[in-house]
């Protein structure tokens, strides 16, 4: 078996092992209603953040505007099972279908958003892109959206009139109401396979080493044919579109969902580029364990109510040490467990 | 009929007139030299003849069709492939894969199959594969293919770029001071490898070089550039002993 098939598989299992776990749990009675409550959260932030490690650590541009695309999915997605609750009522396919659309929906605005925004680099795209996230989300907070018997109406900045019986979808800055709930742990956890199997196999694709060759040398990627405009706008459409998916499995998780900055701000976009460089930039199981992690821990340190965010950011550091620090990774090269247990390469054994 | 017709070419940026009336004929199978003092616009050419730059007046025929201008990815499929004379390979990718981001137009399949790791999807794989090891094969490189490109040794590194420009099936292969920073020995293989790659890729060959044992060694024909300007042009031998020559590029 090929290491990078062997080290996919490790990932798939580390999230199987821990759903099960988590089942486990919860059968036996072992995990308070809060820590349930936290589970599909934790789906979500994993889900951006795998999203948006294909875009800093493959296509090798930072952006810090995918709590917007997450925005697009969520709206989108819980519009259209809110239209179509009482048409469809499996549980199971509505969420299927709002997914579809609230992907596809993101996909679109990454792709939109992607054009101009593509043609800049470094500092200047990630300033762009937290604009857009913050437009997405301006825009959301001034649509009305309401069909009654005479149809769909619909307006930006003024609230409109719908009749009384008439469904609200979007109602402004107040959002969407009453939004059925489809979420679920295993939904969550059957998404994060979804989209791991999306990404790594992407990578590991000739598109993924398009991306990647970009990323390393636009010029001769250039020079060996390579198309840069198309595979740079694949590959930020592909990660806006998983952010979408994550913002689609978080809206069906709430009865409200309303555009705020706490939500979709970039306070979000920054906590997701936060799991991805934690995690590990290039890395999604690392993504996946950030976001787990840092999800708990506020939780976990609820007790300690004023030094909450004191060790929170003391984790921040620590962790950040641990992974990046020159110093770390030579202590953990020559500590490794592998290192010491593990077969030795060719190279070691000389 | 010559694989390389350049009529004429030239380029100016801003007043300075990098490359000035530069016409050249290369037939197929043919190692042609380019050689000149630093600045002489000999990678300017190259950058003109691979699209990088926009030539402001002359043409470029590549096996008789009009390449002037085009895009570079478009001039690579027309199949023109280079190296760079600082090395640009893609650092964070293993050797093999750097060779197969060189088969990526050759050997295509679209990206969902890729996602969805259809049959094709692994045909292809399997093709490229065995076609980028058979290339690493040619430069000595097949052991170590799983390595980081970053982690080759410097000469190794300059062949890996070769390696990968001919991933690209092209006609005509334009090397950029392939020899800078080997050692003799490292050169002569090198000189051993390009005419490797000429007799059995059936390849045309234009290269940059400063070393003149590389220069007289292997190049057939050769153009001596002068600021901007054709100096000497012709066979190899008669060029070198070209007075002007002397005085303006070898010394006397």
């Amino acid at each position: 078996m090929k290491k990078t098939t062997r080290d996919h598989l490790i990932t798939f299992g580390l999230v199987v092992v821990v759903y099960l776990i988590v089942q486990l749990l919860i059968a036996t009675g072992n995990m308070s209603s809060l820590m349930q409550g936290l589970l599909v959260p934790m789906c979500t932030y994993s889900i951006v953040a795998i999203g948006l490690n294909l875009c800093v650590g493959y296509l090798g541009e930072l952006s810090i505007g995918h709590a917007g695309f997450m925005c697009v999915g969520a709206f989108s997605g819980a519009v259209v099972s809110k239209l179509l609750s009482e048409t469809v009522t499996n549980g199971i396919l509505l969420f299927v279908i709002a997914l579809a659309v609230g992907t596809l929906m993101a996909a679109l605005c990454g792709f939109l958003i992607g054009i101009p925004v593509l043609r800049l680099r470094g500092d200047y795209l990630a300033i762009v892109t937290l604009a857009f996230g913050e437009i997405i989300k301006n825009i959301i907070n001034v649509l009305y959206i309401g069909k009654d018997s005479q149809g769909f109406h619909f307006s930006l900045s003024n609230p409109i009139e719908i009749e009384e019986e008439g469904l609200w979808l979007i109602n402004g800055a107040k959002g969407i109401a009453k939004i059925t709930h489809l979420s679920s742990f295993t939904i969550g956890v059957v998404l994060i396979l979804i989209s791991l199997f999306v990404v790594y196999n992407l990578v590991n694709s000739r598109s993924g080493r398009a991306i990647m060759a970009i990323r390393d040398n636009r010029i001769s990627a250039e020079s060996v044919g390579i198309n840069i405009t198309k595979y740079k706008l694949m590959a930020f459409t592909i990660s806006a579109a998983i952010a979408g998916a994550g913002g689609v499995l978080y809206a069906h998780n709430l009865s409200t969902v309303t555009a705020t900055p706490a939500n979709f701000g970039y306070n979000m976009s920054i906590m997701i580029l936060v799991f991805v460089v934690l995690g590990g930039i290039g890395s999604f199981r690392g993504s996946i364990i950030a976001a787990v992690l840092l999800t708990l821990l506020p939780e976990l340190l609820r007790g300690l109510s004023d030094y909450r965010m004191l060790i929170y950011s003391i984790v921040l550091i620590a962790m950040m040490l641990f992974n990046w620090s020159p110093r770390m990774k030579d202590f953990r090269a020559a500590h490794s467990l592998k290192g010491r247990f593990g077969k030795k390469t060719a190279k070691e054994a000389e | 009929m010559a694989v390389l017709e350049v009529k004429n070419l030239g380029i100016s940026f801003g007043g300075l007139r990098a490359v000035d009336g530069f016409n050249v004929s290369i037939e197929k199978g043919q190692l042609y030299g380019l050689i000149g003092p630093n600045g002489a616009g000999k990678t300017t050419i190259f950058n003109m003849l691979t699209g990088v730059y926009k030539p402001t007046d002359g043409t470029i025929f590549l096996d008789g069709v009009n390449i002037t201008g085009r895009k570079t990815t478009e001039i690579n499929k027309a199949g023109v492939a280079r190296t760079f004379q600082n090395i640009r390979l893609f650092q964070e990718l293993s050797v093999l894969d750097n060779v197969k981001v060189g088969l990526h137009n050759g050997h295509a399949y679209s990206t969902i199959t890729g996602i969805l790791r259809l049959p094709k999807y692994r045909r292809s794989e399997r093709r490229m594969d065995a076609r980028a090891l058979e290339l690493l094969k040619v430069f000595d490189l097949d052991g170590e293919a799983e390595l980081l490109a970053s982690n080759l040794p410097y000469g190794k590194q300059r062949k890996l770029e070769i390696a990968r420009a001919l991933a690209t099936d092209p006609k005509l292969l334009l090397l950029d001071e392939p020899a800078a920073g080997m050692n003799p020995n490292e050169t002569q293989e090198l000189m051993k490898t390009i005419r490797f790659v000429r007799d059995n890729f059936d390849m045309t060959i234009l290269l940059i070089e400063h070393d003149m044992k590389l220069v007289s060694g292997i190049c057939e024909k050769l153009t001596v550039l002068n600021f901007g300007q054709v100096l000497a042009q012709g066979d190899t031998a008669a060029v070198l002993n070209d007075p002007e020559v002397i005085k303006a590029y070898l010394g006397e």
